[in-house]
């Protein structure tokens, strides 16, 4: 066996690091999916008349839409009716301090590392936890709150805040939008919501962690952020799942509204479980992100380091609907074992003298199927819109593959629109070239991978930067080219 | 009528018609149809494509599932003669002009003189004796999975044959003159080309698209397949100068053997709705193919090429060059895959597709793909659209060339590209020639 192929084993045999299940009691709805699951999830979470009607509207709709095939990905028939819609965690949360946490979830979070008191400490980041869909902690809301920062949970937004949820919910991706949205639209548990007002510069970086803990449950989470005038907020996701036998369906919603002059800066690391390395179990993560820049010079930049999932499925948009604004994305998506990602963006340019860039860095390795699909639009009034997008993609293993699907469509002659994608191996020159200086082939591939993906590592925060190393390092363990 | 009875009617329709054909003309070539009703089967299943289609997103063919064809038969009667074809000689004056009217060879139009040894152009008739050719027939294109090749295929009675045999180098062009003449009902002419190139051959070939005097509307529905033998050597090039109201679908499959090369150029100039399939598969290792392509559009033309480059072998090499220019109202769109497939190693593919959009109201739709399926591979594509550069623009204009002289010159410049690459010295210039009719109908704005 080859130097290459004994490392690949090793990749592939390497374990998933976060495989556990905690113990906590959960309030779960029945099985299956009908109008009497949404009333369930709807009284449960003790919701106003309109959000019902919203719900039931968008589940009436789901039900007239077809499962769409169009992606290059390969999965049995999710049966719709085996999936429990809803679980809570019993003990109802509502602490004081973070000593009154149940400690099977404090414990949890400290096998992922993200202590809630570590960070509130030392970090300065405040986390809204969210454990199979209810929000159980949010910290610093006090601090956020002198500054007029709204950052709650999803369902205590809708009780407090009715007039923002009804004026935003679904204004970004209406329930019609696509299969999964109607789903996520009617179905929905929790989620966290985000507003910063006029001229407010959030402080700290916001977070969310996401874990689906219950077996059989799936998870419809649901985000809005909005940034009023002049504001500006940065927004991370993390995400990491206990190991599972069973396929597990996530169709979360990511709405961002961004006014004029406001940035939104939203970060994701997503490391699910991915299947053993026969494709057994693992998540699919369904997810329809999208963002509007309303006002003129608004800002919206999604960077996503996408590791986990069997099969990851999501195009994190923006649309440039104000004069001067800017969308930006920058992902890396890495595939090993029976992985399938079939991911990108779209940029759709509407105002004038738009600015968009796409960066994607794709590796794949042991068999697994690694697609970019975008979409660039400029609309015949976008005068003078320009985009440049770098679709690049390595391979490891000759039994995985990479494939882009980019779609231009240009409809103004004043745009300048730029593609370009290619797709290699790591070169045995680069390879031998650090061997010769003394370094091991197993941290050359680290050390080029790492710098292959160094555009978009650049772009999150800081602690994100750090976690996103280490899970590169780990999707690579031991590996070679 | 909704737009969906629409198309369900008109394949309807078709599928009658084939029916129809398969009682009168079957009996010529019995082993022909088996092929043919499987072909109806496979119309019947998909019909006329809808833009729900991934494949057909950007191309609206409402305008031909509305249109009441009736289709060419081969016992229409012939009406042009030589003298017509003249006028489309492109590659010199030894060239051999091969007039297929209405989708069935010409042979009094025809200049068929002075064909080299070795080298054999005919109908379907003149080669019912030879099995190796007519085992090649009806087999490469795929009517399983595309229902254009499926009608093709099910209407087709008058397909032209070239076979050349190994070895033999013919310096002489063939171009195969496509003549459509509209009649008083609109007609869909299903025309159908094979070339089988043999062992270490080298020639060159022009499919040339025409459309001579008015009347209802028409639809090309043309198939061409190539099969390209070891060591083999074929020059293709594919010209569309139809009349603007003209609708065409085509759908060019070559196959090719081990160190092969090709060198296909596409030039799309005419026509209301063009489309234009390219498919070709590197079947064996150390092929070369190059693929390139060139459309001018003004007025509301629509124009539809989608490529495939199928590595399925290892060593292999192919290169794509696409550009296009854009006006008035016209719509361009452009689909370039390159599948590497699992053990196609060493693959080196490249593509690369630029358009210049010249007004507000044209658009431009690029999807250029990569599947790659093997790791040792090098493979890059890149697009490009937008308007031309201001800062050569400024050079001209500094050194006292107007505006519009300098925009034109930059637009030629910026299309000659494709065309230089043809290796034909008097088809090159003829193209060139072509190309700056074009160019100067096309309003330049600044």
């Amino acid at each position: 066996m080859s130097e290459d192929l004994k490392i690949l084993d090793e990749v592939t045999n390497s374990e998933y690091k976060y495989g556990f299940v905690s113990n906590i009691e959960s309030d779960n709805a029945p099985k299956g999916l009908d109008e009497s699951t949404v009333r369930f999830i709807s009284a449960k979470k003790n919701e106003p008349e309109w959000l019902l009607e919203w719900r039931l509207k968008s589940f009436r709709h789901w039900l007239t839409l077809e499962e769409p095939t169009w992606a290059n990905v390969h999965y049995p028939k999710i049966d719709f009716q085996d999936i429990i819609y809803y679980s809570a965690p019993k003990k109802k949360p509502s602490l004081n301090s973070l000593d009154e946490l149940d400690p099977e979830i404090k414990a949890t979070f400290d096998k992922l590392g993200i202590s809630l008191i570590e960070q509130q400490r030392l970090a300065g980041v405040a986390v809204d936890a969210v454990i199979d869909s209810v929000s159980v902690k949010t910290t610093f809301r006090e601090t956020l709150g002198e500054l007029g920062i709204i950052f709650c949970s999803f369902s205590e937004a809708v009780h407090d805040h009715p007039d923002l949820i009804k004026k935003y919910l679904g204004s970004v991706i209406p329930h019609t939008d696509n299969y999964y949205a109607a789903l996520n639209s009617a179905v929905f548990s929790d989620g966290s919501f985000c507003y910063i007002p006029k001229g407010v510069r959030c402080p700290m970086e916001l977070s969310t962690y996401f874990r689906i803990n219950s077996a059989g449950t799936g998870q419809f989470e649901r985000t809005l952020i909005i940034a009023e005038e002049g504001s500006f907020v940065s927004y991370l996701e993390g995400c990491t799942a206990p190991m599972r036998d069973e396929n597990q369906l996530h169709a979360a919603i990511v709405e961002i509204i961004s006014h004029t002059d406001a940035t939104v800066k939203y970060s994701t690391v997503q490391n699910w479980y991915p299947g053993d390395k026969n494709g057994k179990g693992g998540i699919y993560n369904f997810v329809t992100k999208r963002g509007i820049c309303m006002g003129d010079r608004a800002k919206i930049s999604w960077t996503q380091v996408e590791t986990g999932s069997a099969i990851t499925w999501k195009y994190p948009s923006v649309i440039l609907k104000g004069d001067y604004s800017v969308g930006e994305f920058y992902s890396v998506a890495v595939t090993n074992n029976m992985q399938q990602a079939d991911t990108g963006t779209k940029m759709i340019h509407l105002g004038k003298k738009t600015k968009s860039i796409i960066i994607s860095k794709g590796i794949s390795c042991g068999k697994s199927q690694n697609s970019y699909r975008g979409l660039v639009r400029i609309g015949k009034k976008a005068e003078h819109a320009r985009n440049f997008s770098q679709c690049d993609s390595l391979l490891i293993g000759d039994k995985c593959g990479a494939h882009t699907f980019p779609y231009i469509e240009v409809g103004n002659k004043t745009a300048k629109v730029e593609h370009e994608a290619t797709t290699s191996k790591v070169g045995e020159d680069q390879i031998f070239y650090c061997n010769q200086r003394g370094i091991s082939t197993e941290d050359a591939v680290n050390l080029i991978v790492n710098g292959y993906c160094k555009e978009v590592f650049n772009q999150l925060p800081m602690e994100f930067a750090v976690e996103a190393q280490k899970l590169l390092a780990i999707s690579l363990e031991g590996s070679v080219g | 009528m909704s737009t969906i009875t629409k198309y369900q009617t008109a394949s309807t329709a078709f599928v009658q018609e084939a029916q129809v054909f398969a009682d009168l003309y079957g009996s010529a070539h019995p082993t022909l149809a088996a092929i043919r009703k499987q072909a109806i089967v496979a119309f019947s299943n998909r019909g006329i494509p809808t833009m729900k289609h991934e494949e057909w997103k950007y191309v609206n063919l409402t305008s031909i599932a509305q249109t009441d064809y009736r289709t060419a038969s081969p016992a229409d009667s012939q009406k042009l003669s030589n003298s017509d074809a003249e006028q489309y000689r492109y590659a010199g004056k030894d060239a051999i002009l091969c007039v297929i009217e209405n989708g069935k060879l010409n042979v009094a139009a025809s200049t068929m003189t002075g064909i080299p040894a070795g080298v054999r152009i005919g109908s379907i008739d003149d080669f019912s004796s030879d099995a190796a050719v007519m085992s090649h027939l009806f087999t490469h294109a795929s009517f399983e999975e595309e229902a254009m090749v499926a009608l093709n295929t099910m209407l087709c009675y008058s397909p032209i044959i070239i076979k050349v045999d190994a070895k033999v180098k013919c310096d002489t062009v063939i171009q195969l003159i496509f003549a459509t003449v509209p009649g008083v009902d609109p007609l869909l002419i299903p025309a159908r080309v094979l070339v089988v190139a043999g062992e270490q051959s080298e020639f060159t070939v022009v499919e040339s698209y025409h459309t001579l005097g008015a009347g209802a509307l028409t639809f090309n529905n043309v198939v061409s397949e190539v099969v390209v033998g070891k060591a083999a050597r074929v020059h293709y090039s594919k010209i569309q100068v139809e009349g603007d109201e003209a609708q065409h679908i085509n759908y060019h499959k070559v196959n090719m053997a081990r160190d092969s090369y090709q060198h296909l150029t596409t030039l799309s100039l005419g026509g209301a709705i063009v489309r234009n399939n390219l498919n070709i598969r590197l079947d064996a290792e150390q092929v070369n193919a190059y693929l390139n392509g060139l459309y001018v559009l003004n007025q509301k033309q629509v124009i539809d090429n989608h490529t495939l480059v199928d590595h399925a072998m290892p060593n292999c090499y192919s290169n794509e060059l696409y550009k296009g220019i854009i006006g008035d109202q016209a719509q361009g769109v452009f689909n370039g895959k390159i599948w590497v497939r699992e053990d196609a190693q060493k693959t080196n593919a490249y593509q690369s597709n630029k358009n210049l959009l010249l007004s507000n109201q044209a658009s431009m739709n690029t999807k250029p793909q990569l599947e790659i399926y093997a790791d040792d591979v090098k493979c890059s594509h890149g697009a490009t659209t937008g308007q031309l550069d201001d800062e050569a623009l400024f050079y001209l204009r500094a050194r006292g060339i107007g505006e519009t002289v300098a925009r034109s010159l930059l637009n030629h410049a910026f299309a000659a590209d494709v065309i230089e690459q043809v290796e034909n010295e008097t088809l090159r210039e003829s193209l060139m020639q072509l190309l700056d009719v074009k160019l100067s109908a096309l309003q330049i704005e600044a």
